[in-house]
């Protein structure tokens, strides 16, 4: 393939895009979609000077493999067919032979993309893996408006595909963390053991930027609605659950207005239904009682057993948190995010309802007495109802983050929330830890934090700055060893020149000497670092660089969270001595 | 008659549609009873005060016009209601005042006046006609004056008002009979008789050739086949069970080679809507803005809303799904190993230096005397006396265990270097003097001292040999103690010489300069001269007068060497802070470059007795190291670095200078920029 008559090495591996294209005979667009439909993707080659034949221009290249293997798709010969079928369509167009437009248009030839969904991901576990993206993009898709960028069959495609993985998510109990982020909500579900995380935009309506091009979203979502329809029929059959999704028939009739007010048409308003995510979806077979999987209990030894047993604690602690708002009745006011707030509710077992002018499908109104909570957005509630909490909307995401319900007297409406936290953060050794998770930490222990709660964070405060000392004297130790040195140097003349020492000083230069000790230690690394050969040493070099400055960040925060809560108890204190006066 | 009757004012309502026919008949059916003077009463009419008066001009050859013999017609308010298509050309609702009417203004030429106002009085002519300029100033300031038509009526032009122009220039071209009513024949109205008499073609009786050749050939295509009922569309399932049958087999290698897109990362504690205080930016930190987005750290400013409702829609959301599908299907992948390693288990291990001992750990006397840097030094054989050679011009004497200098020996100028003669017995000392201003730039200082009792202190006596050379830069003793060499800055010529000192006399070993000579050494034991040029090492056998070896030593420019007292390892110091470690019998390679130093070196020595060798840097520190060789050939020496002395404080650029071992104890000497000699023990 080597212009320059390469027969064998890595320039015969691959093949540049342009050579690619030409070699497929196709334009760009068309490359470019092929490329996204069948998941091909550039390679960076190892030795690119090599495979780009001595020159040193910057190309994309591609698997000489990966074109061979696209040489054979079904579908490129479909790509022809269509521009056939455009320049006719354009033609009669222009004869003005209405009938032959009929005719073409009724031929119009499509693909289906079936079959390359099946050979990208071989098992359906692979596809779960990727499902991230089509997930965002999916949803993304969904609440673009109905008019201009992209067709509105793909849209109501994706809003159809969406609500449906949103109801199998709410039926198999899979979501496990949320966050509200500045960019949208991230939500992550374990289905079959992989966690898929996507997000989902404010529900507002979308500024279009100019710079973005559609076709390539468009053509990825092509793709993306294809595989999320396929794998949402798989999880719904794993569910036993029908595909289409029906509203289960007790649910429907409770959902179903009153004769004469119809909504809409029944085939218009199962969408919304369905969207409204707060009934519950028909199964295939009526399910048999809380079919649960019991594990097996084998007899095993040793390890394996505690093994087992922290299984069997996680497996549990899982159940638990599935069940969290178990028998809670909430009530969603109007300015509340509904679709966000009433998935994740029912995903935990709880039930939702709003006003019946906000949304299809509320199944109570706000006086009802059986509500236990009441979701809230704003300053103050103007006639309180006694029996259910007032609380805001972060309530319900941190509960499910915290994996319990917190206790409500942080949440109520018009208070100043405590921070949220993003749950996909897992902070190891050495990272920084904000307070407030060290405080959900221990209430996830079971310490209750009500009555030492200053003293316990004051006390965390002064072990983060220990932390942070001795963290900043290691940083010395290896920054500064030519001080130290000096330092030692002057320690064993000092030693030297007075031996006669009193006792009192004896725990001095016990003290002493395990500095020495140390000092020497660490004195022989720095001995052994001169012995490293060059690239290790650079490789030393570097992750020591990566860990200091993890350090470092980590003293920042700390530092700027102690002066942020100083800063507050000096207002505190100013404002409690202005009351006094 | 038909071309006068104002048939345009119908009304609509009373006969629908308004036929032009049914009107016809009508006034035909009046004729008979035509008075005089031809008043013709309508049968719509409600009133008579109403009456619509005809006239008939041809026949009165005094042209009357029509409006002057009776009072203005007045017309059922809702005429004028109902919009009628021809309302146009007969009441121009716009100019009401000229009761004129409908007749051609050509009749008014001979007139004064042009018509009749409201009151029955005369509208008079305007005095003049227009003239061009005029007529270009109405163009200029009448917008709409392309448009117009030319003004015969009322000498005012009509605006054009769509496609009834032709129609309303034509009728008044005409005159009187230009209005032809507009007949609707296709009106939405079914009628039974036919529009116009003419007979039907032939061809709409008998069946078209045409078509039947066309069906023939349609029968005959479906009777052959080729013409098919189209297929009704399949309806199959848009989504079945893709992964019914999962086959392990269809897990190709490409599959195995697939390098999956990194997932997106988590969102972090900043990412919140509602983060902890620390995560936000501090007002230094704010420099977000500034920052080009490929430098930031965040992809986004992090922010704090009081509450879910004040969150905003995040505007770069369809940037970043779009960017991320440009990576997935742009970006050029790589399987990268990521090293996954502890720091820790890259540190060589290496013997503690405590189970090496002994060597030199702590500075123990600083000899100092000097007032400019001293530049070399050398320790007699017994170790017993320490020589040292400053720039301030003098050479001194001092006595290692005291610190006393015993004797300053002016030479006048800066001693480049000084060695101590090996040889016990006899207490020699040679010392380079380099002085532009003295004619015998180099100088050789000597005592011979018999004694070899302690307490014969050596006051040498300078006993100077004058030398017509360059300059000196370096003198070495050969181990026996007879030859000594020198080095002498001469680029180009003759650059060594071997002196004897016994018979007094001095030769020049090269034919031939090998390049700028910056260091040379006797080997301690075999008859070989090392002379490291600026980047290699050679090794001239004495005895058979030929190059035996040459070392390249990777280093950019060699400031020192010495050999290991086994005689089979060199260590070569360079400006550009390496230090090479040669063993011979290996390779003409450096065994191991060491990078010790982080500045240049400048002198390099092994101890006599222990394995030890120091290095002395302008960096202000030695640095002491084991260099243990083995006698078994197959084990490589081990190199472990001991101590890092520091004491010298660097001047001038310059550090340590000069080092040496005792010849017996595990000390060290050095001498700095800082015009002392330490003593390392």
């Amino acid at each position: 393939p080597g212009g320059l008559g390469y027969e064998r090495g890595a320039a015969t591996n691959y093949i540049t895009r342009n050579r690619a294209r030409k070699k497929l005979q196709l334009s760009l667009p068309d490359f470019r979609r092929l490329c996204i439909l069948k998941g091909i993707y550039p390679h960076e080659p190892k030795h690119k000077k090599k495979v780009n034949k001595g020159s040193t221009a910057p190309r994309t290249f591609y698997l000489l493999k990966d074109i061979k293997f696209l040489l054979h798709e079904p579908i490129v010969n479909k790509f022809r067919e269509y521009k056939v079928f455009v320049r006719k369509l354009r033609k009669a167009y222009g004869k003005s032979e209405w009938g032959t437009v009929e005719r073409l248009k009724d031929n119009k030839p499509t693909y289906k993309l079936d079959h390359i969904v099946k050979e990208r991901y071989p098992t359906f576990i692979d596809a779960l893996r990727d499902l991230d993206d089509a997930l965002s993009m999916c949803f993304l898709f969904s609440t673009f408006p109905r008019t201009g960028k992209c067709h509105v069959q793909t849209i109501q495609l994706c809003r159809r595909l969406a609500v449906e993985f949103q109801n199998y998510v709410i039926a198999s109990r899979s979501l496990r963390k949320v966050f509200l982020s500045i960019k949208g909500i991230y939500y992550q579900a374990e289905v079959l053991g992989q966690p898929i995380t996507w997000i989902t935009p404010y529900t507002f309506s979308h500024d279009h930027p100019t710079d973005v091009d559609y076709r390539v979203m468009a053509t990825f979502t092509e793709f993306y609605t294809t595989l999320l329809g396929f794998v949402n029929f798989r999880l719904y059959q794993s569910l036993n659950l029908l595909y289409p999704p029906k509203i289960d028939s007790q649910a429907e009739d409770e959902l179903k207005p009153a004769e004469g007010k119809e909504y809409a048409m029944d085939s218009e308003s199962y969408l919304e239904r369905l969207s409204a995510l707060s009934a519950s979806l028909a199964r295939a077979v009526a399910p048999a009682h809380e079919d649960e999987v019991e594990m097996d209990e084998f007899p095993v030894e040793g390890e394996t057993a505690e093994l087992m047993d922290a299984k069997k604690k996680e497996q549990e602690a899982l159940e638990k948190h599935k069940k969290l708002f178990e028998g809670l009745r909430f009530f969603l006011n109007r300015e509340v995010p509904r679709e966000p707030l009433a998935f994740v509710i029912r995903c935990f077992g709880g039930q939702v309802s709003w006003d019946k002018s906000l949304c299809i499908g509320a199944t109570y109104d706000a006086t009802d007495p059986s509500i236990t909570h009441h979701i809230i957005d704003r300053p103050r509630v103007d006639k309180q109802v006694v029996g259910r909490y007032y609380l805001q909307p972060q309530w319900v995401f941190d509960s499910v983050n915290a994996k319990l319900c917190l206790p409500v007297a942080d949440y109520f409406p018009g208070l100043l929330l405590p921070p949220h936290l993003s749950p996909f953060v897992m902070e190891k050794e050495g990272d920084y830890v904000p307070p407030e998770k060290l405080k959900l930490l221990a209430l996830q222990r079971g310490e209750n934090p009500g009555a030492g709660n200053e003293e316990s964070e004051e006390e965390e405060e002064e072990e983060e700055e220990e932390e942070g000392d001795n963290d900043k004297e290691e940083e010395e130790e290896e920054d500064e060893s030519e001080k130290e040195e000096e330092m030692k140097l002057q320690k064993m003349e000092e030693q030297k020149m007075g031996e006669q020492k009193t006792e009192e000083q004896k725990s001095q230069t016990n003290k002493d000497k395990q500095r020495l000790e140390q000092e020497q230690q660490s004195e022989e690394k720095r001995l052994a670092i001169m012995m490293m050969k060059k690239r290790e040493k650079y490789l030393y070099k570097k992750i020591m660089f990566g860990k200091k400055r993890k350090i470092r960040e980590a003293n920042k925060l700390a530092e700027k969270r102690k002066a942020h809560d100083a800063a507050l108890k000096e207002q505190k204190k100013k404002s409690k001595k202005a009351r006094q006066v | 008659l038909t071309s006068v009757i104002p048939w345009n004012s119908a009304p609509s309502h009373l006969c629908e549609p308004w036929n032009p026919l049914t009107l016809f008949s009508h006034i035909s059916l009046e004729f008979p009873a035509f008075p005089s003077p031809f008043s013709l009463c309508f049968p719509w009419e409600a009133s008579p005060s109403s009456k619509i008066s005809l006239e008939f001009p041809h026949f009165f050859p005094q042209k009357i016009p029509w409006n002057s013999l009776e009072s203005p017609h007045t017309f059922p308010p809702e005429f004028s209601a109902v919009p009628s298509p021809f309302s146009r050309c007969v009441f121009p609702s716009q100019d009401i005042r000229n009761t004129v009417g409908n007749i051609p203004m050509e009749w008014y030429q001979d007139f004064p006046h042009v018509g009749y106002d409201l009151d029955g009085r005369r509208i008079f002519k305007p005095l003049r006609s227009k003239d061009e300029l005029d007529l270009f100033l109405e163009k200029m300031e009448n917008p709409e004056y392309w448009s117009a038509i030319p003004g015969k009526p009322r000498d005012r032009s009509v605006p054009w008002d769509g496609g009834s122009a032709v129609k309303s220039h034509r009728g008044f071209g005409d005159g009187i009979c230009g209005e032809l009513p507009a007949v609707d024949f296709f009106s939405h109205e079914v009628r039974i008789h036919p529009v116009t008499n003419r007979p039907a073609d032939k061809r709409s009786f008998i069946p078209s050739l045409v078509e039947k050749e066309k069906v023939s050939k349609l029968v005959h295509a479906i009777k052959m086949g080729w013409i098919q009922p189209r297929k009704p569309k399949e309806n199959v399932p848009t989504f079945y069970d893709l992964w019914a049958q999962e086959d392990p087999n269809s897990i190709l290698g490409r599959h195995k080679m697939h390098v999956p897109a990194p997932k997106i990362p988590l969102p972090g504690h900043a990412e919140s809507y509602n983060p902890p205080p620390e995560f936000l930016l501090s007002p230094e930190e704010l420099s977000w803005e500034q920052q080009e987005p490929s430098e930031r750290r965040l992809n986004f400013l992090p922010r704090r809303f009081p509450s879910l409702r004040a969150v905003p829609a995040y505007p770069r959301f369809i940037h970043e799904r779009f960017e991320r599908c440009l990576d997935l299907y742009l970006c050029p992948r790589q399987r990268k190993m990521r090293v996954n390693v502890d720091p820790e288990d890259l540190i060589p291990k290496l013997p503690k230096p405590r189970d090496l001992q002994p060597f030199p750990t702590t500075q123990a006397l600083i000899y100092r005397g000097h007032s400019s840097l001293v530049r070399t030094l050398s320790v007699s054989p017994s170790g017993q006396w320490l020589v040292s050679g400053s720039d301030d011009g003098t050479l001194r004497f001092w006595e290692v265990i005291s610190a006393r200098c015993l004797r300053t020996v002016p030479v006048g100028s800066a001693v480049k270097s000084v060695a101590w003669n090996p040889n016990p017995n006899v207490c020699l000392v040679a010392a380079a003097v380099a002085d532009p201003t003295l004619d015998p730039t180099g100088s050789l200082q000597s005592r011979l001292s018999l004694g070899s009792a302690p307490s014969a202190i050596p006051f040498p006596i300078p006993f100077p040999i004058p030398f017509p050379f360059q300059p000196v830069t370096q003198v070495t003793w050969h181990a026996k103690g007879d030859y000594w060499a020198s080095v002498l800055r001469n680029p180009g010529g003759r650059q060594v010489l071997i002196h004897q000192s016994s018979r007094r006399w001095s030769q020049d070993p090269f034919r031939k300069s090998p390049g700028m000579i910056q260091c040379v050494r006797f080997h301690p034991i075999r008859p070989y001269f090392l002379v490291a040029s600026q980047r290699s090492v050679r090794i001239y056998n004495l005895l058979r007068q030929e190059l035996t070896k040459k070392l390249q030593s990777n280093c950019q420019w060699i400031s020192s060497m010495a050999v290991h007292p086994g005689g089979d390892n060199v260590i070569c110091g360079s400006y550009d802070s390496k230090l090479a470690w040669f063993d011979l019998d290996l390779s003409t390679r450096p065994y191991r470059l060491l990078r010790h130093h982080r500045r240049a070196l400048r002198a390099v020595s092994f101890h006599r007795r222990y394995p030890l060798f120091a290095s002395a840097s302008d960096d202000g520190t030695v640095i002491v190291c084991h260099g243990m060789v083995y006698n078994d050939l197959l084990q490589n020496a081990l190199l472990v670095p001991l101590k890092v002395l520091k004491g010298h404080v660097p001047t001038l650029d310059l550090g340590v200078l000069d080092v040496a071992f005792h010849p017996q104890q595990p000390w060290l000497f050095s001498s700095g920029a800082d015009g002392t000699v330490r003593l390392y023990t």
